[in-house]
């Protein structure tokens, strides 16, 4: 058992224009992490204090929040491997907040379906025919884009986006090329005009951070240089090809 | 203010809930559909599930065989003619989720690869690598961004089913970023809200499942069908209770003591093969027993001092090391992550603690195998409903098939209801409201209440549960548990908050939760109490055989003013008639 | 609807922690790049003009010229080298289902361009 010190940021609209900061004082065990801490806290000190979370074994993408500055998934987050005076404990940067450490993210939930995140096949096959077969190499080109929890870690991370929130942004890029890379795909070009609009891909400017901060390894700044790399090629064959010959 | 009215509500927006979704959006394009869910879809607990979900594949397997799997699974509780629809559909609806994009794990040639599992006679278990849960969830999330027509409600959270002239008729719920309240009318309702393992200390769920659907169709008439079934997974990390795969040992971990020896051969489980041996792991066998029996031989071990003692719980040994880091990190990388990272052991090189924890309900919203409760225009489906496909027992991966199947079932039949009768009145959802928004301004919102607080009744609750209503119960702790219980909804009738804020009141949303795991609790203990033999996971020490000749019955628990009336109905058998139980054994 | 707090970016956002700020200097470093092809252009302007190269060329030979092209020469390896560093994020090769390592694609990258200019340096010096 120790102690830690949390610095919490507190936003009460109905009560206070302004946030501010309210410390907490805590014995912590051992094996804790900050979302236990959080949770005490609401449970035997402050009741009043609001966050997400859920699953709390990094699955879910509840329970982001800025820990120590940086973007953190709480639930996966030691008390102990932090040796600062206080934590400090924000809501997730570039996102407006509607209390304490609960952000709007709407701007992400209506950015995903843009980028058509479903299966696109170029024929629909009979259910009684079975599976696409698909081979494990198959499987492991777009495998690593389809694990994203949709935390939002990266658009916290982003300057990019914390900068201009049209920005489409890293989560909702790498979920186009999971798909785009996905064998039993044909939906690349019906993705185009969202990807390349200004907004799209062509907004990046490869800070990386998005894939630093990234919980389950999707690395999505991989994600969006390669569409870069395929759709500057794609429209480089337009130019010299007919139209019905592209994907 | 716009009346808000769909023709098909579905309460919760998991697996279940989401195929109801898309069944609806894409068979029945002239429904209006609406998803309400109290989490952002993607939070769902469906996406911690990591094993697999079991359909029959293989050309050696058939429907037979995957149905008496399950029926005998359930130690014979289960509905036959449920489990024949389980497993007739199970396969159709595993390769819907492929040609919508899940990333099913494959072999070399490209087919769907399957592993073994718990309880299981042959390989039929789908998996995406031991994230089959996440995969789902996601494939099904983002296939239903396809369809426009599915409304959604994300983080609106449902207080109340809306029931007049006989027939549900919608919901009431609050809106969690506003606090504001408001009705929403449907023509017919599918609780798809999940199970209530939060109403144990000690469990693999997440915070969100507290039984909120469970408690809402109880509290309007419909009985809670089997309560007292709750599973214990027999390999959870001690401290937290996060769920390590029965897929390690699909894959062929072994469970050790503190002796270094395989306990499960001393509980007529078979007898364990050489790890080298290439049966080995052997089906319905030893760790692929089913998981009641695994978890009740953990607590025999404990009491026989064979278990490692530990702050965060008692353990035994899951050894995965013969398998080898390849092997580990293509099939189930995941474990190796969550051991890692929540207790510090890499399992490529170390064995895993592991331990008994609340897992799953078997028991549920009483519904028949189209997914109707007694209530018109109330529906049910995955792990709130109990249909029932798992009986005294589920075998793992039958439930990510489970929400699959009758989410889709319950949006055949609640479209086929919502066509036959009228929509609610706009005066019924106005004053609904209303009179919600003043019963809790009356109860929880009030500004003094009588000093008690939610985190107090729900540890209280939690555990009596544990202590009262666990693997092994008797006549004695359950009455004990009934009384705590009956005391414990006195306190929370005392309850009143700290947060009287509308913006984001999570204070609110956990008093309503647990307003719900009350409700569940009381049907467990007095569901329980009242089964006097031992089945599946109800394990009565005071009466440990099982009794077909009186208890070949569903328990019903129907709410009541002080108690709820437990009554029964028989189970429906139709090939199988109730034999012994067997693993282990050839 | 109670308002929401928007916190924006301020203009030193960049400052805040040592990956943007090597960042911000990355993309800097292509300024570097873009001066030395405007020494070149003068230096092709004036030889091709009036004789002014001969000045243009002294230029070159100075002191501050010479410290000048040291600099630019340092920024623009961290510019090629940081180019070079990001080409695994493009270039995603497969053996079967294992990727192939970042760091062998980035590596082989930097050999490729340590040849080739290698290969310029003897054509330009013998």
């Amino acid at each position: 058992m120790a102690e830690a010190v949390f610095e919490v940021h507190r936003y009460l609209p109905e009560q206070e224009a302004e946030p501010r900061f309210q410390e907490y004082e805590i014995t912590y065990q051992d094996n804790w992490v900050v979302l236990d801490a959080l949770n005490y806290i609401k449970d035997e000190i402050d009741s009043t204090l609001s966050f997400r979370w859920s699953c709390r074994m990094g699955i879910c993408g509840s329970c982001g929040m800025m820990v120590n500055g940086e973007p953190k998934l709480t639930c996966e987050s030691f008390v102990k491997e932090y040796d600062t005076e206080t934590i400090k404990i924000e809501p997730l940067a570039h996102f407006p907040v509607i209390r304490d450490v609960v952000i709007n993210m709407d701007d992400f939930m209506e950015k995903l379906p843009t980028v058509s995140p479903w299966l696109i096949p170029e024929e629909e096959l009979p259910i009684e025919d079975g599976e696409f077969l698909q081979t494990p190499a198959q499987v492991a080109h777009y495998n690593r884009f389809s694990m994203c929890i949709n935390c939002m870690l990266c658009y916290s991370a982003c300057p990019v986006y914390g900068l201009d929130s049209s920005f489409t942004g890293p989560a909702a890029l790498a979920l186009a090329e999971r798909y785009n890379l996905d064998s039993r795909d044909s939906g690349m070009g019906a993705r185009a005009d969202v990807i390349t609009a200004h907004e799209g891909i062509w907004e990046c400017t490869y800070v990386g951070e998005c894939t630093e901060v990234c919980p389950k390894g999707v690395d999505p700044a991989g994600a969006i240089q390669m569409l870069k790399l395929s759709y500057a090629l794609d429209w480089a064959k337009s130019l010299v090809m007919p139209r019905g010959s592209r994907s | 203010m716009k009346t808000l009215q769909h023709d098909v509500l579905i309460v919760g927006g998991g697996g279940a809930g989401l195929r109801a979704a898309i069944a609806v959006a894409q068979d029945h394009p002239n429904s209006t559909v609406g998803l309400i869910s109290k989490v952002y879809p993607m939070r769902s607990h469906t996406v911690s599930a990591e094993g697999g979900a079991a359909a029959v594949i293989s050309p050696t397997d058939s429907l037979d065989d995957h149905a008496y799997d399950t029926i005998s699974g359930s130690d014979w509780l289960a509905d036959q003619d449920a489990v024949e629809v389980l497993v007739e559909d199970a396969t159709k609806e595993m390769l819907q989720l492929e040609h919508w994009g899940c990333p099913w794990s494959r072999e070399t040639d490209g087919h769907i690869s399957v592993r073994p599992f718990g309880g299981m006679k042959l390989e039929r278990t789908w998996f995406a690598a031991d994230k089959t849960g996440f995969h789902l969830l996601h494939t099904l999330f983002q296939t239903s961004l396809k369809y426009d027509k599915i409304n959604r409600y994300d983080e609106w959270f449902v207080t109340s089913l809306i029931v007049e002239n006989g027939r549900c008729q919608g919901v009431t719920a609050i809106e969690i970023r506003t606090g504001e309240m408001r009705s929403i009318g449907a023509r017919s309702v599918i609780l798809c809200t999940g199970g209530a393992g939060r109403v144990y200390p000690f469990t693999t769920n997440g915070n969100i499942k507290t039984g909120d659907g469970m408690a809402l169709a109880y509290q309007a008439g419909v009985a809670l069908k089997d309560m007292e079934f709750v599973q214990y997974h027999p390999t959870g990390l001690p401290g937290t209770g996060i769920l390590i795969t029965e897929a390690a040992r699909g894959e062929g971990g072994i469970l050790v003591n503190n002796e270094g020896r395989r306990y499960l051969q001393d509980y007529d489980l078979g007898q364990p093969l050489d790890l080298t041996d290439s049966n080995h792991p052997q089906k319905r066998t030893m760790e692929l027993g089913p998981r009641d029996r695994l978890s009740q031989a953990f607590i025999h071990e404990r009491t026989a001092g064979r278990t490692f003692e530990d702050v965060g719980g008692d353990y035994v040994l899951l050894d995965i090391r013969h398998l080898g880091e390849r092997e580990i990190d293509r099939k189930i990388p995941m474990v190796r992550e969550l051991a890692v990272r929540y207790v510090g052991i890499d399992p490529v090189h170390e064995p895993i603690p592991v331990r008994t924890v609340v897992h799953y309900m078997m028991g549920g919203i009483d519904t028949d195998i189209h997914g109707a409760t007694s209530l018109p225009g109330l529906f049910a489906a995955g792990e709130c409903a109990c249909v029932s496909v798992n009986g005294a027992n589920r075998l793992g991966s039958n439930s990510l098939t489970e929400i699959l199947v009758f989410g889709a079932r319950a949006a055949v039949a609640a479209t086929g209801y919502a066509d036959q009768v009228a929509p609610p009145s706009d005066q019924l959802l106005d004053m609904s409201a209303k009179s919600e928004q003043s019963r809790l301004e009356k109860t929880l919102l009030r500004p003094n209440g009588g000093g008690e607080t939610v985190a107090g009744i729900r540890t209280d609750l939690q555990e009596a549960l544990e202590e009262g209503a666990g693997i092994f119960r008797d006549e004695s702790t359950l009455v004990e548990l009934c009384s705590t219980i009956a005391v414990l909804k006195e306190r929370y009738e005392k309850l009143a908050l700290v947060d009287s804020s509308r913006t984001f009141n999570t204070e609110l949303t956990s008093a309503l939760e647990l307003g719900a795991m009350i409700e569940v609790g009381e049907a467990i203990a007095h569901s329980a109490l009242a089964r006097t033999e031992s089945r599946g996971s109800h394990q009565r020490t005071d009466h440990p055989d099982r009794d077909d000749d009186h208890f070949l019955k569903h328990s019903l628990a129907y709410r009541g003013e002080n108690r709820p009336a437990i009554d029964y109905k028989d189970v429906t058998i139709t090939r199988w008639p109730p034999g012994e139980r067997v693993y282990g054994r050839g | 609807m109670t308002p929401e707090l928007r916190r924006p970016l301020p203009r030193t956002w960049w400052l805040r922690k040592q990956s943007y700020l090597f960042f911000m200097i990355r993309e800097l470093t292509s300024l570097a790049v873009l001066a030395y092809a405007i020494l070149i252009i003068t230096a092709i302007w004036t030889a091709a003009g009036d004789g002014s190269f001969t000045t243009f060329f002294d230029f070159l030979k100075s002191t501050t010229s010479v410290i000048t092209h040291v600099g630019l020469l340092i920024l623009a390896l961290v510019h090629t080298f940081t180019w070079i560093a990001l080409t695994p994020k493009v270039m995603v090769l497969w053996q079967d289902d294992e990727q192939v390592e970042p760091d062998v694609i980035a590596g082989a990258n930097g050999v490729i361009f340590l040849l080739i200019s290698g290969a310029v340096l003897w054509v330009v010096l013998g």
